[in-house]
């Protein structure tokens, strides 16, 4: 919250090289938890298992990955789950009362960014620390979908709608296709254009990144924005695949988020990590999540596991940073 | 006052405005448009439903008073509150009960410290990481399932009266107390003040912020636990989600209390004041048939408020 003096900016090439030894090291530990898996479980290594294992995991990617960015800045948006529930709902409602999945679609991603941009403005506009306003809007957003689903669910959508999440094209799933996009386009934007370095700057050194003439509070507000925006998107994801919308939905989705983000590799310090981590981190936690259920684990067992994750993911990164200072 | 010489901050009197317009114009309004809320018995019900929320955000204003936070208070609260309806059930004795619950919240308390302390995690991450963990603990210990038929020596806790005062509102006021002593007028308290106002004057003290601040988590830890024997004792059972949220209404509490989030100075009676403006406004919600959805939409609302405001105060 105070502390201003982080290290310097580090030029991009040296931190792009040393993001490249990191991804490396969690791709070796994505092998590692699939070869204890492989061995531990027969059905692990059925097309149908790593299909879904891919699908899981491209929905905890599409949040993660807009909330990477926000992480990058050294904020955090805990408002993800929350706003995926309320998107979800009311493109669910606008598919049913309009009958046209387009505008659903439309009206969900759009609902997403605009909580994204609230929360940007909170950041920004009113300077309240990002993990408190989002934590706030969370609740805000939560007694929104209660109140408008009021016990309400929406059930059954169009049929070409339900391809967006359950269909496949040339034997994989659709969503796999689609985080291969946005794998591309968060990569492309977070490392080779001007706004995501000026993303960088910001997260290593806010101060130094003002000095420099970068608009912070306009780049804080489009990362908030994008970060709301992908929720959006996910919730779409999530209507069509599970053919049906509840208040609920969103509860057990901002942990994983943040659990992928922090798996990656993005420093909660801000200014270190990479959208394609990020892609790792959420493989890493699915099949983490996967393999307990193979190997019949309770599903009362995730939120523990991921609650250890969590916490062991920036003890780790943590660790790394004290020696490479 | 001892904690002028670290806070350069007006005197906490000049805070009482804030918090108290608050919760004049909420009463003010709920008497207009809410049939009964004045009545003796809704008050008095308020108050009663305001005891569990105390009990987390008195030790909630310390723990941000360090610069802190504890998100897992509610789902340590919910874990509590099934230790103590287990264990009351297995031994029926209402004080093994609290015990279990007590060595429980102490425990996560302890190990959010220690994240926050020693390892220097964010506190929100560490704190969100062990409500994870808390809730799926409590999952895990009640199969996802309620834990009825409790004994009567836990349940008579929330109805029983003393002098003529529900017994809910007593340790209340005992924790106030306790808290206010603890804060106020000992050596500890000053330590807190120094914790999120300047911890360097500490360690020149050849004192360790860190393990003060393990002890700090521990009493919110600890608190939890006492609040799980009342919430058991409230809802007649142990439920694995009755605490879901309720750190955000401790967090509210403090914010519309007066309690800064960045400058280590904290005000107990407005945060006392801040739980009873959150129990009016759910209260008086309820009673003009609004949702618990829509309480707690404006429990955020009212955060958020609260954060501009403190902030515009900030810098001014």
């Amino acid at each position: 919250m105070t502390d201003i003096t982080k290290e310097a900016i580090v030029p991009s090439r040296s931190l792009l090289s040393q993001d490249a030894v990191q991804v490396f090291y969690r791709l070796l530990a994505a092998l590692l938890i699939c070869a204890v898996l492989a061995v531990l479980s027969d059905s692990f290594l059925s097309l149908g298992n790593i299909l879904n294992v891919l699908r899981q995991a491209s929905l905890t990617f599409f949040i993660a990955s807009g909330l990477t960015l926000v992480v990058l800045t050294a904020g955090l948006d805990l408002s993800v789950g929350a706003n995926v529930a309320l998107s979800a709902c009311i493109a669910g409602t606008v598919i049913h009362k309009t009958g046209s999945p387009a505008l659903g679609i439309l009206t969900g991603i759009a609902c997403g960014g605009i909580v994204g941009l609230l929360n940007g403005v909170m950041v920004t506009a009113l300077r309240i620390p990002s993990f408190i306003a989002t934590y706030g809007m969370l609740w805000v957003l939560n007694g929104l979908t209660y109140w408008y689903m009021a016990g309400e669910t929406l059930h059954g959508f169009p049929a070409g709608f339900r391809q967006i999440g359950s269909g496949y094209l040339f034997g994989l799933p659709i969503p796999v296709y689609l985080l291969l996009v946005f794998l591309g386009i968060g990569t492309l934007f977070a490392q080779r254009t001007i706004w995501g370095q000026e993303i960088y700057a910001i997260g290593a050194n806010p101060v130094a990144a003002r000095l420099s003439g970068i608009p912070v509070a306009r780049r804080l507000l489009l990362v908030y924005a994008v970060s709301g925006t992908m929720a959006g998107l996910a919730s779409i994801i999530f209507l069509s695949r599970l053919n049906s919308a509840e208040a609920d939905i969103g509860e057990s989705l901002t942990l994983p988020a943040i659990a992928a983000v922090l798996i990656g590799g993005t420093s909660l310090f801000g200014g270190v990590g990479t959208v394609f981590g990020t892609f790792i981190g959420a493989l890493i936690l699915t099949l983490v999540l996967n393999g307990m259920n193979l190997l019949s684990v309770s599903a009362n067992w995730q939120p523990l596991v991921t609650g250890i994750i969590v916490i062991l993911a920036v003890w780790l990164d943590m660790k790394t940073r004290r020696r490479a200072q | 006052m001892r904690e002028a010489a670290v806070v350069s901050e007006p005197h906490p009197l000049q805070r009482i405005p804030g918090v108290a317009i608050v919760l004049v114009l909420l009463i003010a309004l709920f008497s207009a448009i809410a049939p009964g809320f004045l009545s003796v018995a809704n008050l008095s019900n308020v108050l009663v439903q305001s005891t569990i929320l105390t009990m987390l955000a008195l030790p909630m204003t310390l723990i941000i008073m360090t610069e802190g936070l504890d998100l897992s208070m509610g789902a340590v609260l919910t874990l509590t509150s099934l230790c103590v309806a287990i264990v009351s059930l297995a031994t029926q004795s209402m004080l093994l009960g609290l015990g279990a619950g007590l060595l429980v919240g102490a425990a996560f308390g302890t190990v959010n410290g220690w994240l926050v302390a020693i390892l220097g995690i964010p506190p929100f991450v560490a704190t969100l990481g062990t409500l994870g963990m808390a809730q799926g603990l409590s999952l895990i210990v009640s199969d996802g399932q309620s834990v009825v038929g409790i004994p009567h020596s836990v349940r008579d806790i929330y109805s029983a009266t003393l002098l003529g005062i529900p017994v809910p509102i007593v340790m209340a006021l005992v924790t106030y107390a306790a808290f206010h002593g603890l804060l106020y007028h000992t050596r500890f308290g000053t330590y807190i003040f120094a914790l999120g106002g300047n911890r360097e004057a500490l360690r020149y003290a050849g004192l360790s912020p860190n393990r003060l601040l393990i002890a700090v988590y521990a009493i919110g830890g600890a608190m939890a636990g006492i609040a799980g024997l009342l919430m058991t004792a409230r809802m007649n059972s142990g439920h694995p989600t009755a605490g879901l949220g309720l750190e955000f209404d401790a967090i509210a509490a403090v914010a519309v209390g007066g309690t800064s989030f960045e400058r280590g100075n904290g005000w107990l009676l407005g945060t006392l004041l801040g739980v009873i403006a959150v129990g009016v406004l759910r209260n008086g919600l309820n009673l003009i048939s609004m949702p618990s959805s829509v309480q707690v939409a404006s429990v955020g609302v009212l955060v958020i408020v609260a954060l501009f405001l403190d902030g515009l105060r900030s810098h001014a």
